[in-house]
């Protein structure tokens, strides 16, 4: 998967799962900052990875994750 | 209809819940090794016309709380409302308790919760509703001769119960603990007569409590109606601790 097609999935899980506006999410976003994202939130969107891309995401990868793009990074790498 | 995972059902107050809820929610009868009293109860509840199923499960063991998921997972999509219920005693004073007594009551009580509450609470934030109610026990405020271990855990229980109902609240999950005072239930049977005369004297309401007392606050605290009730203790001990 391309890492453009796993970003438009990406945006349509947070726009889905948390309710955030679509225009917001650009590679660029900070999640926490920009979305608004607060700790609980950052599970629902990694469970919601989990299910849509069928892999399993340690807490342990998720430390470096503070944007959209970095997100988008992660999961490319791991299909 | 939403799914009740109740611990420790197959008799006692895990049981009176499990009958009680069997009305309304699909319940899933949670056991460790008493089978047939667990199928009694799904079958007890089924010819009521509900829907049931009994899991078995060593709360104190991560793998199987996880197997034990799985399957209701597989059969019932998810749990709504946990009913962290199962624990054990092994009861002596302090001076002569030894480390195995203190540390499995505390695994299987305090840690075995913990397990079964992580577990569950995943699919109750996605879903945006849930339901967390520990069975603690008015020991676990007001502590109790030769139970440091259960008194502990029980206690325990108070902190993680609040402390996750702060961490979720805003998904509309609330999180409660009951603390039973004395109930008529095999746990409480050694009591001899006398001995519970000296105890009712003790209590405003002039009567041991029974397991039916503990489900009608367990089956309010399930209600859309309880959902401002968050991060409380609700001692059920007919004014034992007032």
């Amino acid at each position: 998967m391309e890492v453009n097609e796993v970003f438009e999935k990406v945006k349509g899980l947070f726009v889905e799962e948390l309710g955030i506006d679509s225009e917001k999410v650009t590679m660029d976003a900070k999640l926490e900052e920009d979305l608004e994202i607060d700790s609980l939130g950052i599970v629902e969107v990694v469970m919601a990875f989990e299910d849509e891309f069928e892999i399993e995401i340690d807490d342990d990868e998720l430390t470096d994750v503070g944007t959209v793009g970095q997100a988008v990074n992660l999961l490319h790498s791991k299909l | 209809m939403k799914t009740v995972f109740v611990t420790g059902a197959s008799r006692g107050i895990g049981k009176s819940i499990a009958l009680k809820l069997g009305k309304d929610y699909r319940v899933v009868v949670g056991f460790t090794s008493s089978k047939d009293m667990a199928d009694e109860v799904v079958e007890e509840i089924k010819k009521l016309g509900g829907e049931s199923l009994a899991v078995q499960l060593n709360i104190a063991d991560r793998n199987s709380v996880d197997e034990a998921f799985n399957l209701i997972e597989e059969t019932y999509n998810h749990v709504d409302i946990l009913v962290n219920n199962a624990g054990i005693t092994k009861d002596n004073i302090l001076p002569r308790m030894k480390d195995d007594d203190w540390n499995d009551v505390i695994q299987t009580n305090l840690t075995g919760n913990f397990y079964t509450s992580q577990r569950a609470i995943k699919k109750m934030i996605k879903n945006k509703w849930g339901r967390l109610i520990f069975i603690s026990s008015v020991v676990g405020i007001s502590g109790n001769k030769g139970q440091a271990n259960y008194a502990a855990s029980k206690a325990g229980l108070i902190g993680l119960s609040k402390s996750i109902s702060k961490e979720v609240g805003s998904r509309n999950i609330t999180s409660n603990v009951i603390a039973p005072g004395y109930i008529e239930t095999d746990m409480t049977s050694f009591i001899d007569v006398e001995n519970k005369e000296n105890i009712i004297e003790q209590l405003s309401i002039k009567r041991i409590g029974t397991p039916e007392d503990i489900a009608n606050m367990v089956s309010f605290l399930c209600e859309e109606e309880s959902e401002y009730i968050t991060g409380q203790v609700i001692p059920i001990d007919g004014g034992l601790t007032t």
